[in-house]
C-alpha cells in the first residue's frame, strides 16, 4: 500500500487525539486529522472552530475556517468573544491545533514574517488565533511540513509562545506544545521543555530527519517507527475527508 | 422612519476621506458590494478594520482606498496569501501600507471596548510573544487586585463607519444574522456610524417574530441598503455558498498586478452597481452556488396580552 508524506502527518496527527475530548481546529492539514480522528480513535470528540462553533459536524471538508457546513448542524454558535473568552481562556480546550512556517527545538513558532517585521522579505498571515491558542489551550499539536527553513535554530519572529527559553513559567493555563508531527516523524517535548525525536514514519531515516533539522537533534532513547496508515484510514481521507486530495496529495 | 437607501447614497453620506472603516464578517457575511461602491467612489487614506481583511481589502488596497490596515490574520482564508497586499507590504509596489497588527482575540476585545466604550480591554494572549514589541499599543498590565497577575491590555477600536451585511433586515435598521455570528455585533456598536446591508427588507412584524435572532437594533443604524448576493464570493448562510473557486481565482489574479487592475476595471469600475455584477456572475454561477435547506425548528415565544 502507497501513502503520501502529508497523507501519514494526517494519520500520525489523528491518532495522537485518542482520548481527548474537545479540540480547537485550525484549516487544512489540522481539519482533516480531527475529522479522522472523529471517525477512528476519538468518536466523541467535540470539534470548536475559532469563527465561532462548538461541536461542528460539517458534511464537507470546509476549504475556509468559516464555511457555512461548520454552522449548519452545529451544537452550539456563538460570536467570536464568547468562544475565545468563554471556552478558550477559560480553560474548556484540551487541545489546540497550529500550524507552522518556523519552529525552533522549545516548540516557538513563527507565522508572521521572514526576515525584519518592520522589512520582511515574506509577510506571512500573522497570528490569527493562534497566539491565544498557544497560550491558553491545555496542550498544542504542532502539526507542520519539515525541512531546515521550518525547523530552524532561531525564528524570525515569535507569534505564538512555545517553552519559550525553557518550561513555561507557574501560572500560565496551558503547558504548551507536547506533540509536534510533520512529514518525517513524531515528537514530544522533554522535561526541559525540549523537542525530543518519538517515532520515524516508515521508510524514514535518522540521518535524513537530522538533515531536515537545522539545531542538534535530540532523540528518544526509545525511538520508534511509527505504525503505516491502515487502509481504513487512507479510505477516510481518500473518499470522505479529502476527495479532490488538496491537503494531502 | 424608513432608512431605506440605495448603496451610492448610503457610501457618499457615510464613507468619508480619511475614515477608519470596518467591513466586518468573519468569512461569513462580507459585505463585498459596499466595498465595491467605496472603490467606485474612489475614497481615500481610509483606515480598513477587519480581523481577516479577506479578498474584499486586497481589493481595496489595490485600487488604491487604504492607507492602514489594522488586522490580526493577513491571508485568502484556505488558499494563501493576499498578493496586492503582500505586494505593497514588502516593499515591490506602489508606497508603503501601514499595519497594525493583533491576535484575533486581540481585536474582538478592541471592538468590546470600543463598543462599551472603555478605556482598554484585558486579554490573556500576548505573553511571551513578539506581537507587543511589534505592536506598542499592546501593552502589559497587572491586575489591580493582584499585581502578580500580568495580563495585557489593547485599547478600543471605533471605527467611523461599520459596515454589516445580514440575512434580513427592517427599514428602521433592526438587522438579523444567522450561522457564523464573527463579531459584527460588537463592531457594528462600537462605531460611530452603521450601514446594514441585507439580502431581504422585511416588515418589523417578522423581525419582532423573532427578537433573539436580531444582532443590531435599529437604534445605531444610520442606513439600510437591500443587496441581495451581495456577499459574493463571501456567503449568506441559507442563500448561497462561499465560492471557494473565486477564492482559488484570486490568488492567480492578485499575483499580477496588471491582471489585477483589469479585473478591478472590469468588474468593479465599468459597472454601474451590484446589481449588474451580480448579472454578470450569470445565472449558472448563481445556480451553483445554492445550498440545499435546512430549518431550524420553531420555538414559542409565549403570548402575554
Amino acid at each position: 500500500m502507497d501513502w503520501t508524506p502529508t497523507e501519514m502527518m494526517v494519520v500520525a496527527s489523528a491518532r495522537q487525539l485518542a482520548g481527548e475530548k474537545v479540540v480547537f481546529v485550525g484549516v487544512g492539514p489540522p481539519n482533516i486529522a480531527c475529522n479522522l480522528a472523529r471517525r477512528t480513535v476519538s468518536p466523541d470528540l467535540q470539534l470548536v472552530y475559532e469563527a465561532g462553533v462548538f461541536g461542528a459536524r460539517p458534511a464537507r471538508l470546509p476549504l475556509s475556517i468559516g464555511d457555512p457546513t461548520l454552522a449548519t448542524g452545529s451544537d452550539a454558535i456563538h460570536g467570536m468573544f464568547e468562544l475565545f473568552a468563554y471556552y478558550l481562556q477559560a480553560g474548556l480546550i484540551d487541545v489546540g491545533f497550529l500550524g507552522a512556517s518556523q519552529i525552533d527545538r522549545r516548540g516557538n513558532i513563527n507565522t508572521t514574517v521572514i526576515g525584519e517585521y518592520d522589512h520582511p522579505s515574506v509577510r506571512l498571515p500573522g497570528s490569527g488565533g493562534a497566539c491565544e491558542i498557544a497560550i491558553n489551550a491545555g496542550k498544542v499539536f504542532v502539526i507542520m511540513p519539515q525541512s531546515r527553513r521550518s525547523f530552524v535554530e532561531r525564528i524570525d519572529f515569535t507569534t505564538s509562545p512555545g517553552h519559550l527559553e525553557g518550561r513555561r513559567p507557574e501560572g500560565w493555563i496551558g503547558a504548551g506544545p507536547t506533540v509536534v508531527v510533520t512529514n518525517l516523524g513524531v515528537y514530544g517535548f522533554d522535561d526541559s521543555g525540549e523537542m525530543e525525536l518519538r517515532s520515524l514514519h516508515p521508510s524514514v531515516t535518522l540521518d535524513q530527519v537530522r538533515q531536515e533539522t537545522a539545531w542538534e537533534l535530540r532523540v528518544s532513547d526509545d525511538l520508534k517507527e511509527t505504525p503505516p496508515p491502515t487502509e481504513e484510514e487512507l479510505r477516510l481521507i481518500r473518499e470522505e475527508l479529502d476527495r479532490e486530495g488538496t491537503s494531502t496529495r | 422612519m424608513s432608512k431605506a437607501t440605495s448603496m451610492r447614497e448610503a457610501i457618499a453620506e457615510l464613507v468619508r476621506d480619511g475614515d477608519t472603516v470596518a467591513i466586518e464578517g468573519f468569512t461569513h457575511l462580507i459585505s463585498f458590494a459596499a466595498g465595491h461602491e467605496i472603490i467606485r467612489q474612489g475614497r481615500r487614506d481610509l483606515t480598513l478594520c477587519r480581523l481577516t481583511p479577506d479578498v474584499i481589502y486586497d481589493q481595496m488596497v489595490a485600487a488604491g482606498v487604504a492607507r492602514r490596515l489594522v488586522f490580526s490574520w493577513l491571508g485568502n482564508p484556505g488558499v494563501g496569501s493576499l498578493h496586492a497586499v503582500r505586494r505593497r507590504v514588502e516593499g515591490r509596489d506602489g508606497g508603503p501600507l501601514e499595519l497594525e497588527e493583533y491576535s484575533h482575540f486581540g481585536m474582538v476585545c478592541r471592538y468590546v471596548a470600543g463598543a462599551s466604550r472603555l478605556p482598554f480591554f484585558p486579554l490573556r494572549s500576548y505573553e511571551g510573544s513578539d506581537l507587543p514589541k511589534a505592536n506598542p499599543r499592546i501593552v502589559p498590565i497587572e491586575s489591580p487586585y493582584d499585581p502578580s497577575e500580568r495580563l495585557y491590555a489593547v485599547p478600543p477600536l471605533n471605527p467611523d463607519v461599520t459596515v454589516v451585511h445580514a440575512q434580513r433586515a427592517d427599514a428602521e435598521g433592526n438587522a438579523q444574522i444567522w450561522g457564523l455570528l464573527g463579531c459584527q455585533k460588537e463592531a457594528a456598536f462600537a462605531a460611530e456610524r452603521v450601514l446594514v446591508v441585507c439580502e431581504e427588507l422585511v416588515e418589523p412584524e417578522v423581525i419582532r417574530a423573532d427578537p433573539n435572532r436580531t444582532a443590531i437594533p435599529g437604534l445605531i443604524v444610520d442606513a439600510v441598503v437591500v443587496a441581495p448576493r451581495g456577499c459574493h464570493p463571501s456567503y449568506a448562510q441559507g442563500y448561497y455558498d462561499r465560492d471557494n473557486l473565486f477564492y482559488r481565482e484570486w490568488d492567480a489574479i492578485s499575483r499580477d498586478p496588471d491582471r489585477l487592475d483589469a479585473w478591478l476595471d472590469e468588474w468593479v469600475l465599468s459597472l454601474a452597481s451590484h446589481e449588474e455584477y451580480v448579472e454578470k456572475l450569470g445565472e449558472q454561477r448563481w445556480a451553483d452556488l445554492a445550498p440545499g435547506e435546512a430549518w431550524s425548528g420553531r420555538v414559542n415565544y409565549g403570548s402575554y396580552d
